[in-house]
């Protein structure tokens, strides 16, 4: 059975592979490594931004942990889900055209060479690559996990080996294939997301007799399950509205989406991205949420909720069909941990090698250092994930929070505030980055909201007092 | 005129941002109105969609789609095609 589950998956890595060797042929030929290697040469369509801006977001987090949560909690948690819609048009549209005219006048391959060139600041690149490495890293593990799981539960080998099976496959098409490969794959992948979790909240769906049936069945479960409020009732409005803020507006603040709104070809393809973009976020937000709530009358009693996803694909379809559909968790998990390696890795080379230790490194050396840094940190990534936490949705969310908290206000203040200056973009990283580190450990949360909200109201005062405060100062210098 | 060029560039891209801003705050009323407006009561007192409890439904469901539509209708209809690179050098 798990032979003919295996297949489609099989398949998938050698498509993605494939598009590996392709993507470097043409990094071979180029004229602008770096460009080419870490940002595809500006040349994305709108459907390929749509689809790598989806899949880098819809991760392991949403893929694995959210119908989990969903399917412990009830609508209540598709509702809270739901907050990510926004994702698909604001991230574009706030950022847009300014970001975008922005960081080709500054040559900008990473978002740190933006922040540097608009700040003109080595503590606010520094100070950035920091944050991005650190968390990204953690980021990063935590979806490794996911792979690693997924295919443990689907094929009943080891973690480890399943680990290094995920390992292998991603590192491969990362390393010799750069951005370009990362988006490409990226868009392949997110079909294969649309097209999957459809199928499967279709078999869910009938599976459960109906969607009255699956909804009067929860309800004589328990009633909260199909009311905003979770399933104990605790899901309040104001936490769930404040995941707005977290997975839906200050995504815009995330270096590994905010770098592709730089990597568009023209206008045009900005547009239809973000048509495209609201399309396919919100309908794979919805589908794959609601698969994980409908399952619970199917399956009921798996208490651990990584394993719904993968549990009620094999109990409602056949093998190969279930293999097709779980192939998009998969894709979920690669979409996300490619673009976070090639992020960490350009980081590392781009914003500190050549920023700081050697910036006159010849063309050769740069590419050689781009391959190797990015091959390295995949090795240690996967050292880190072979002793893995538990329930990887909030390791995930730590840094997503951390990193918003950090960049939301350098960022878009950075773009239409002339009157910012580094010293408030630093004294707003710091604080962002420190309240937010020391209200999750002391659980300050007003109002029910998720720790987030206040480290991002408190970073933005400070960006724009610290800036107000020190306008004299920048004249002078 | 290089520079005004610019500046009429940065003046699309700031109204357009303005207009994200608002679709952002529109979703969300829509989204926080039919969840707790109509999910609040006790569940026995639900009325269904389609199978789905009414606050479900055109929280997230009929909230997707007017998004859908409304963002396709805006981008279509306001947002204005700009070349990205600057033409020769342009002086701030």
């Amino acid at each position: 059975m798990n032979g003919q589950a295996l297949f489609p998956m099989i398949l998938m890595l050698i498509i993605m592979f494939g598009i590996g060797i392709w993507a470097s042929r043409s990094i071979r030929s180029s004229t602008n490594f770096l460009q080419d290697y870490f940002l595809g040469g500006r040349s994305l369509g709108g459907f390929i931004l749509a689809m790598t801006m989806t899949a880098t977001y819809g991760s392991a987090s949403s893929f694995i942990g959210g119908p989990g949560v969903a399917y412990t909690q009830g609508l209540g948690w598709v509702l809270l889900a739901m907050s990510q819609v926004a994702t698909g048009y604001f991230v574009l549209m706030i950022l847009g055209k300014k970001f975008s005219i922005m960081a080709r006048r500054y040559e900008a391959v990473t978002l740190v060479d933006f922040l540097k060139e608009r700040y003109q600041s080595k503590w606010v690149v520094l100070l950035s690559s920091f944050s991005i490495i650190v968390f990204l890293f953690s980021a990063m593990a935590a979806q490794w996990i996911g792979g690693g799981r997924l295919i443990e539960s689907l094929t009943g080998l080891s973690y480890t080996s399943a680990l290094f099976i995920f390992a292998i496959s991603v590192l491969v098409y990362v390393v010799i294939g750069g951005f370009r490969a990362v988006a490409v794959t990226d868009a392949v992948q997110g079909a294969i997301m649309f097209i999957g979790t459809l199928i499967l909240l279709i078999a869910v769906m009938i599976a459960g007799g109906g969607v009255s049936n699956i909804i009067n069945d929860l309800y004589t479960e328990n009633p909260n399950l199909i009311t905003p409020f979770g399933a104990a009732g605790d899901l309040s409005p104001a936490f769930v509205s404040s995941f707005w803020i977290l997975v839906g507006v200050g995504v815009v603040a995330l270096p590994q989406i905010a770098v592709r709104a730089m990597s568009y070809k023209d206008s045009k393809s900005m547009h239809r991205a973000i048509i495209i973009g609201t399309i396919v976020v919100g309908f794979i937000m919805l589908n794959m949420h609601l698969i994980g709530v409908f399952a619970r009358p199917i399956l009921p009693g798996i208490d651990v909720p990584d394993k719904v996803m993968p549990l009620i694909a094999l109990e409602t379809m056949p093998a190969w069909l279930a293999g097709i559909v779980l192939a998009a968790p998969m894709a979920a998990i690669m979409s996300t941990v490619d673009s976070l390696l090639l992020l960490v890795s350009s980081s590392v080379v781009k914003d500190v090698y050549l920023n700081y230790i050697r910036p006159n490194a010849s063309p050769k050396k740069i590419k050689t250092m781009s391959i190797g840094v990015t091959a390295i940190l995949g090795i240690i990534v996967f050292l880190f994930a072979l002793d893995p936490p538990d329930l990887i949705i909030w390791l995930n969310l730590f840094a997503f929070g951390g990193l918003e908290a950090a960049f939301i206000w350098p960022i878009v203040m950075g773009l239409y505030w002339k009157k910012g200056n580094k010293y408030g973009a630093l004294a707003s990283m710091i604080v962002g980055i420190g309240s937010y580190i020391v209200f999750d450990w002391l659980k300050i949360q007003p109002f029910g909201m998720h720790v987030v909200v206040l480290p991002v109201l408190l970073s933005f005062v400070t960006y724009v007092c610290v800036s107000l405060l020190k306008q004299p100062a920048m004249k002078a210098s | 005129m290089k520079n005004k060029k610019g500046d009429s560039r940065f003046q699309i891209a700031h109204r357009e941002a303005l207009i994200g801003v608002g679709l952002v705050i529109f979703n969300f009323i829509w989204w926080f109105g039919f969840a707790y407006g109509l999910g609040h009561k006790d569940p026995s007192q639900y009325t269904y969609v389609l199978g789905l409890p009414a606050w479900f439904f055109y929280s997230c469901v009929v909230g997707l789609i007017v998004m859908v539509v409304l963002v396709t209708f805006i981008v279509k209809r306001y947002f204005v095609e700009v070349p990205l690179d600057d033409e020769g050098k342009v002086d701030e």
